[in-house]
């Protein structure tokens, strides 16, 4: 495929990708045209990922094989590859914080298995009826291992853990196929809205059900793979093929609207992928959840996600005009792009959070925005989350939240300075020096109670600096401080590097993983605190040596209430069974939420981490209605993931 | 969840701590320099204390408050100003003013009345150190038994002691009356609160708040009385909910991660109150409290009173023991502020767990050797051998210690001594004369009439009833056993049970039974007399065994006061009272009714006379429906069903089976 093959290629993404998250935006040189032609030329499927996942991203791991953190032999912290901000820089004190803050030792090494053992992984059971068939639609497959096992689970921490380890696989998907505009596939030229190609893919995806349903034949949708709710683990007790649909390549913009502002897209394009190709149009969708660099617009949908900068773009919900859906009865669509319907239950919202159980996504229209032409970071230290907190809660009243606004508690915002990169310039240091004295010594705070919140702005540059002003002003009522542009923009560079970390973690024996639920704003304060504690106990009950690791920040404001979401890590030396362990404290930690005023899930979703609390969370009823719709739209279960129900 | 923290699971060989007596230190150094020593308790999450007047605007600001302000404000045309200042009076009425020179007084002044009045103040240390380590990590609530004046000075001086954090303790407004000394109490950490204030809407909500307020932040223990107020029985209580469902709330609203009760017994050798007690119990209205009958007590001073025992309890996690039973997700949907009545699962909740901590308290009383003379005494009105008392004590004694009762007996002392030690404390209540020892009974001045002295006796007997009364907790159980198995028509176990259950059933308002725990209480009452050998279990059948007979005919004759009272109280609804009774007049018609029965030879238990008596008996009654009360004009009438009344008496006196009382109620 083009992007590891051409490495100049991938290299182009990658600086276009960073340009994104570092939000250094500049306006398309080639202005506003109305009909991409250079579109309709370029190749198909030129997107990040490949058909051989494998080839670029880690099998055991997360994201690019090429980008990870390491203690090189003089025990300093570095992140090798080239892709990122922070890669191939020196992190001096991360060494520290992580010995300090585990009691971990980066001489206690555990190195993950470097190779999938083939002899690991059940030999596939394939329908053979169902081959025949599928041989003659051309549709690419593979039942080769590797495909199989990277599609048999997603990025909880016992699936990770588990390829680290080198288990034992109880159940993966018996083959893999990729719906893929074939070759010799034409460009059809229509005149209506611009340029519009016939949508190959989702024709791959009918047939597929089809032949699915014929042959009884399970089918798992894969999008992104980024899942953390166990909903792309096989269930075991499936004794038909399954097979997992991978979306990758249908990933093609189709058609852009600019008169009323949608784009029409193939739902396999993965975030940056499309936040790429928009940006090359002088658009954007805005929408960017933590995962976009590998998360799928289709699982997006599916899932009911959230991006960071929702407070301007809006949820995933908000953000979709159109969706085309291929079920076992056929496919669902509405007839028309209205912005808004009255026309009974909305449709969408049978498939938005379905988690693949009902069918797969293969197209959506969502909005489009003209690329913001001024960004800014910011920060704000306050001497304590109450003040943070309430700050946020004031921020979301007057509703002029920034595109995003996040408060860091106090253990990350130490996290957060672990990670700064080597120093150039002693004056550079001389000026961090300084500025610590003033917080700490000249305003009072107390460096083991404050607490950051990092701030992005978007829109017209005036703009941008009046509404700075507004929060800035607000944040000075409760106390907060500005602190830069740099510590802001830190904060949102470890958001994509942070899962990277995860993997550092568990060559030295430390467990982390991250929960996420939202909560009406009165609870916010109480909910954080004993959900911490909660972790706490239950770690030191369970026999966890070291004092675990919990931390949370507030990432989301509504009108109502907010989305926080929880860090939790521990060293798990002298521990039989780390994973167990740990899922039994998330397990009560999720308790603890709900009994807190929180709610299942904010973005995660259920898959079947969390299916046991669902009666609890929309009551039987509401059970009994969304089983009566995948009754009907799916009686077979040919979508026999098994998630949320 | 917590490990430190106890299921209340009750084990019968209960491991006790041992005892300091923080009295002799200050026999050997000074009490000026104990006074005004460095205090620096450690605190909650270590915040930092807040002044009173801190604590009160955070009250007052609070949006429970003023939402209940506006309410009130609404409903009854006023403007809310005008209702916030009423809250802002209420609240200073009720607000503590804890200051440490306050305390450093009364530390000064305690540690002299101590030394004069007592021997020895006992405290299990081990219990200190858990509630300093409990105090660090949650908001504590201190529940103490109650059976006198000196509880909450004697909380207060031992925290102290130990350089621990001081409570804020619930006091009765009636404190409030004592002029000077209320004022006193305040400063030294006493927050005074109404005995009752059902409707007054705004009341309570200035109240839970500030209750609720110091324990979210943690600024203090909180303690109060779960019995709220004194025993005069020496009797646990029923508990009273109130103040318990106010602390429990900010845990089952997720304000605070967790709430430990620590349940605290404190044991007197010898009560101050003592006659005191008998008299009221038998109609003389207590005094009003007041700072000259405060000063008339210091006629106390110049006795002995023995040693104090406090047993600082494990603490109990509400958390731990909500597990399961609150779903504490019931309160998401309905806004924090609002005040809101308990959801019935909750208030079971909290039923439950107030007769489990009484239950814990009623665990770690410290009995002395004279409870079990009192409770031989007793049962020989007319006096027994001294040398038959001191065997049978000494017989009472093994069978106490193995059902696991916290005895503090005297080392390697022969019985004799430890019988006349006890006896020369209590001389006030029993004599030994040519050989044989029996009640004191006061000797009135001039001449007597025949109510007089039985009123003279009654005193003594109702006093030494209060010692008895302390060892019922550990006998209870198995002496209903004993009841059932002499009033059940056969051995049959399940007739046993019935008639066990019955009783059970009948007293609860007089003996502290855990709601639902029937089936235990019968097992255990099984498990202890068959472990003492007693009885023998056959297959459906409870017998007794050769051995068992002074086992059970003791435990008879212990529970004998009670079922004959409770028999009186029937038989005189059934026999005397007028169709028009009214609340007020029940109990003195009660009293009138058994002096004339005893006058008149046909009664000889004097315990009927005791109004605690008289109203268990009436409670129970209501709860069974064989009374019930009608609201004529302002006046309370009970309406008695002498059918199920007659029925109940007939069925106490195992006269009639239990089967067919139940029938007869329905």
């Amino acid at each position: 495929m083009a992007s590891n093959s051409n490495s100049s290629e991938s290299q182009r993404i990658a600086q276009q990708r960073l340009r994104i998250i570092a939000g250094h935006l500049q306006k398309h040189k080639d202005g506003d045209s109305g009909i991409i032609a250079t579109e309709c030329k370029a190749e198909a499927n030129k997107g990040t990922v490949p058909r051989k996942r494998q080839e670029i991203m880690k099998w055991n791991g997360w994201g690019y094989g090429d980008s990870k953190f390491l203690f090189n032999n003089k025990g300093q912290a570095e992140f090798t590859g080239k892709r990122y901000r922070l890669s191939g820089m020196i992190l001096p004190s991360l060494q520290d914080w992580f010995e300090n803050t585990f009691g971990a030792s980066v001489k206690h090494k555990s190195p993950a298995t470097p190779a999938l053992n083939a002899s690991a992984v059940p030999l596939p059971s394939l329908n053979e009826a169902f081959v025949e068939d599928l041989k003659a639609t051309g549709i690419p497959f593979s039942h080769e291992a590797e495909d199989r096992v990277f599609r048999a689970h997603g990025h909880c921490l016992h699936e990770i853990f588990a390829l680290r380890q080198g288990k034992k696989f109880e159940r993966v998907p018996d083959m893999v196929v990729w719906p893929i505009t074939q070759p010799g596939d034409q460009c059809e030229w229509t005149w209506e809205l611009g340029l519009a190609r016939a949508p190959y893919c989702h024709n791959d995806v009918v047939k597929l059900v089809e032949l699915a349903c014929k042959h009884n034949v399970c089918l798992i949708p894969y999008g992104g793979g980024t899942s953390v709710t166990s909903a792309l683990e096989c269930p075991p007790e499936e004794t038909r093929c399954i097979v997992s649909l991978d979306t990758s390549q249908m990933n093609r913009i189709l058609w852009i609207d600019e008169k009323n502002l949608v784009a029409h897209v193939e739902a396999g394009i993965i975030g940056q992928d499309l936040e790429r190709l928009l940006n090359e149009s002088g658009y954007c969708t805005g929408h960017e959840p933590d995962s976009m660099e590998f998360s799928s617009l289709g699982g997006w949908v599916a899932t009911r996600a959230s991006g960071m900068k929702k407070n301007v773009y809006g949820n995933i919900e908000d953000l979709v005009i159109h969706i085309k859906v291929v079920t076992p009865r056929g496919v669902m669509e509405k007839s028309c792009q209205g912005p808004r319907m009255s026309t009974g239950p909305d449709i969408h919202h049978f498939i938005l959070g379905s988690e693949g159980t009902l069918g797969v996504v293969t197209e959506v229209t969502m909005k489009i925005r003209p690329i913001p032409e001024y960004q800014k970071y910011g920060s704000v230290v306050f001497p304590n989350f109450e003040a943070g907190v309430s700050c946020l809660r004031e921020v979301a009243k007057q509703r002029c939240a920034p595109a995003s606004i996040r408060l860091m508690d106090n253990e990350q915002f130490q996290f957060g300075h672990a990670l700064k990169p080597q120093v150039s310039s002693i004056f550079t240091n001389f000026v961090e020096g300084l500025k610590k004295f003033y917080i700490t010594k000249f305003k009072g705070f107390d460096p083991h109670q404050l607490v950051v919140a990092t701030l992005l702005f978007e829109g017209d540059r005036e703009r941008v600096l009046q509404h700075e002003k507004q929060v800035y002003d607000i944040a000075a009522k409760f106390g907060g401080l500005a602190a830069g542009e740099d510590n802001g923009q830190r904060g949102y560079i470890l958001t994509f590097v942070i899962a990277y970390l995860r993997d550092l973690g568990m060559d030295y024996y430390v467990v982390a993983e991250s929960f996420e639920t939202s909560a009406p704003w009165d609870r916010v304060l109480d909910l954080c605190r004993n959900v911490k504690e909660r972790i706490n106990r239950e770690c030191k009950e369970r026999g966890v040596q070291f004092q675990p690791l919990t931390s949370c920040r507030v990432t989301q404001t509504y009108d109502a209430g907010a989305c926080v979401y929880f860090y939790f890590a521990f060293n798990y030396r002298g521990l039989a069974d780390p994973v167990h362990t740990y899922e039994q404290v998330e397990h009560a930690a999720r308790e603890e939420i709900l009994a807190n005023g929180g709610s299942l899930s904010h973005h995660h979703g259920v898959g079947k981490l969390r299916k046991e609390w669902m009666k609890e969370s929309i009551s039987n009823v509401g059970v009994g209605m969304l089983k009566s719709v995948k009754d009907y739209v799916d009686p077979d279960n040919i979508f026999g993931n098994r998630n949320l129900l | 969840m917590a490990s430190k923290t106890i299921y209340l699971q009750r084990d019968p060989m209960l491991k006790r701590d041992g005892f300091e007596d923080i009295l002799e230190e200050r026999r050997n150094s000074s009490d000026l320099k104990y006074a005004l020593r460095c205090y620096a308790p450690v605190l909650y999450k270590g915040v930092t204390p807040c002044k009173a007047n801190m604590l009160k605007n955070i009250v007052l600001q609070s949006d429970q408050l003023h939402y209940v302000i506006n309410q009130v404000s609404q409903e009854s045309g006023e403007a809310p100003d005008i209702i916030q200042e009423e809250a802002s009076v209420i609240l200073e009425e009720m607000a503590h003013r804890l200051q440490i020179s306050t305390v450093r007084f009364f530390a000064f002044a305690l540690s002299k009345a101590f030394k004069t009045l007592f021997q020895h103040v006992c405290v299990n240390e081990e219990g200190i150190q858990r509630l300093q380590q409990t105090i660090q990590e949650h908001p504590v609530v201190l529940l103490p038994s109650h059976r006198s004046y000196m509880d909450f000075l004697l909380m207060s001086y031992i925290l102290y002691t130990y350089d621990l954090a001081l409570p804020v303790i619930a006091a009765g407004m009636d404190f409030m009356g004592m002029k000077f000394v209320g004022e006193m109490l305040r400063m030294s950490g006493a927050f005074f609160i109404r005995r009752s204030f059902g409707g007054d809407k705004l009341y309570w909500a200035v109240f839970s708040e500030y209750v609720k307020t110091m324990l979210r932040n943690g600024f203090a223990p909180i303690e109060f009385f779960l019995e709220g107020t004194r025993s005069r029985t020496c009797k646990s209580l029923t508990p009273k909910l109130g103040l318990l469902n106010i602390i429990m709330e900010p845990f089952f609203k997720g304000e605070v991660f967790d709430v430990n009760l620590v349940p605290v017994s404190i044991s007197y050798e010898r009560i101050l109150e003592e006659s005191l007690y008998a008299r009221e119990l038998l109609g003389v209205p207590k005094p009003k409290e007041s700072t000259s009958g405060l000063l008339k007590a210091r006629r106390i001073l110049s006795e002995d009173y023995g040693s104090i025992h406090v047993y600082f309890g494990q603490p109990v996690s509400v958390r731990s023991l909500a597990q399961g039973k609150v779903n504490r997700s019931k309160y998401n949907l309905f806004p924090r502020h609002i005040p809101r009545k308990p959801m019935e699962e909750t208030q079971s909740f909290v039923n439950d767990t107030a007769y489990r901590i009484v239950r814990l308290q009623e665990d770690n009383m410290v009995l002395k050797p004279w409870v079990l003379m009192a409770s031989l005494l007793l049962q020989n009105l007319e006096g027994l051998e001294l040398s038959v008392l001191t065997e049978q004590t000494l017989w009472l004694r093994g069978l106490a210690l193995s059902y696991a009762a916290f005895l503090d007996w005297p080392d390697h002392a022969p019985t004799a001594k430890v019988v006349s030690s006890s006896l020369a404390l209590h001389r006030g209540l029993a004599c030994v004369s040519g050989g044989r020892i029996s009640l004191v009974v006061g000797e009135p001045m001039g001449p007597v009439t025949p109510e007089e002295a039985l009123f003279n006796r009654a005193v003594s007997v109702l006093s030494c009833a209060s010692y008895r009364n302390q060892v019922l907790h550990v006998f209870l159980r198995p002496a209903m056993l004993a009841v059932a198995m002499h009033t059940a028509a056969s051995s049959k176990k399940d007739e046993v049970y019935n008639c066990f259950s019955f009783l059970r059933n009948m007293f609860s308002n007089e003996f502290i039974f855990c709601p639902g725990d029937t089936v235990q209480d019968f097992e255990e009452a099984c498990y202890l007399l068959v472990k003492t050998g007693a009885v023998q279990m056959l297959q459906h059948k409870i017998e007794m065994t050769e051995r068992g007979q002074p086992t059970l005919s003791f435990f008879n004759g212990l529970l004998e006061p009670f079922l004959q009272g409770y028999q009186v109280v029937c038989r005189y609804l059934c026999e005397e009272a007028s169709e028009g009774l009214t609340e007020k007049q029940y109990i003195p018609a009660v009293r009138s009714f058994a002096v004339k029965l005893i006058l008149a030879g046909n009664l000889r238990c004097y315990e009927v006379l005791s109004s605690d008596m008289q109203k268990n008996a009436l409670a129970a009654l209501l709860r069974m429906d064989a009374v019930r009360k009608v609201k004529v004009a302002d006046q309370v009438t009970l309406k008695v069903n002498k059918m199920a009344v007659n029925s109940i008496d007939d069925t106490l006196g195992g006269k009639l089976p239990t089967q067919k009382a139940v029938l007869a109620r329905l």
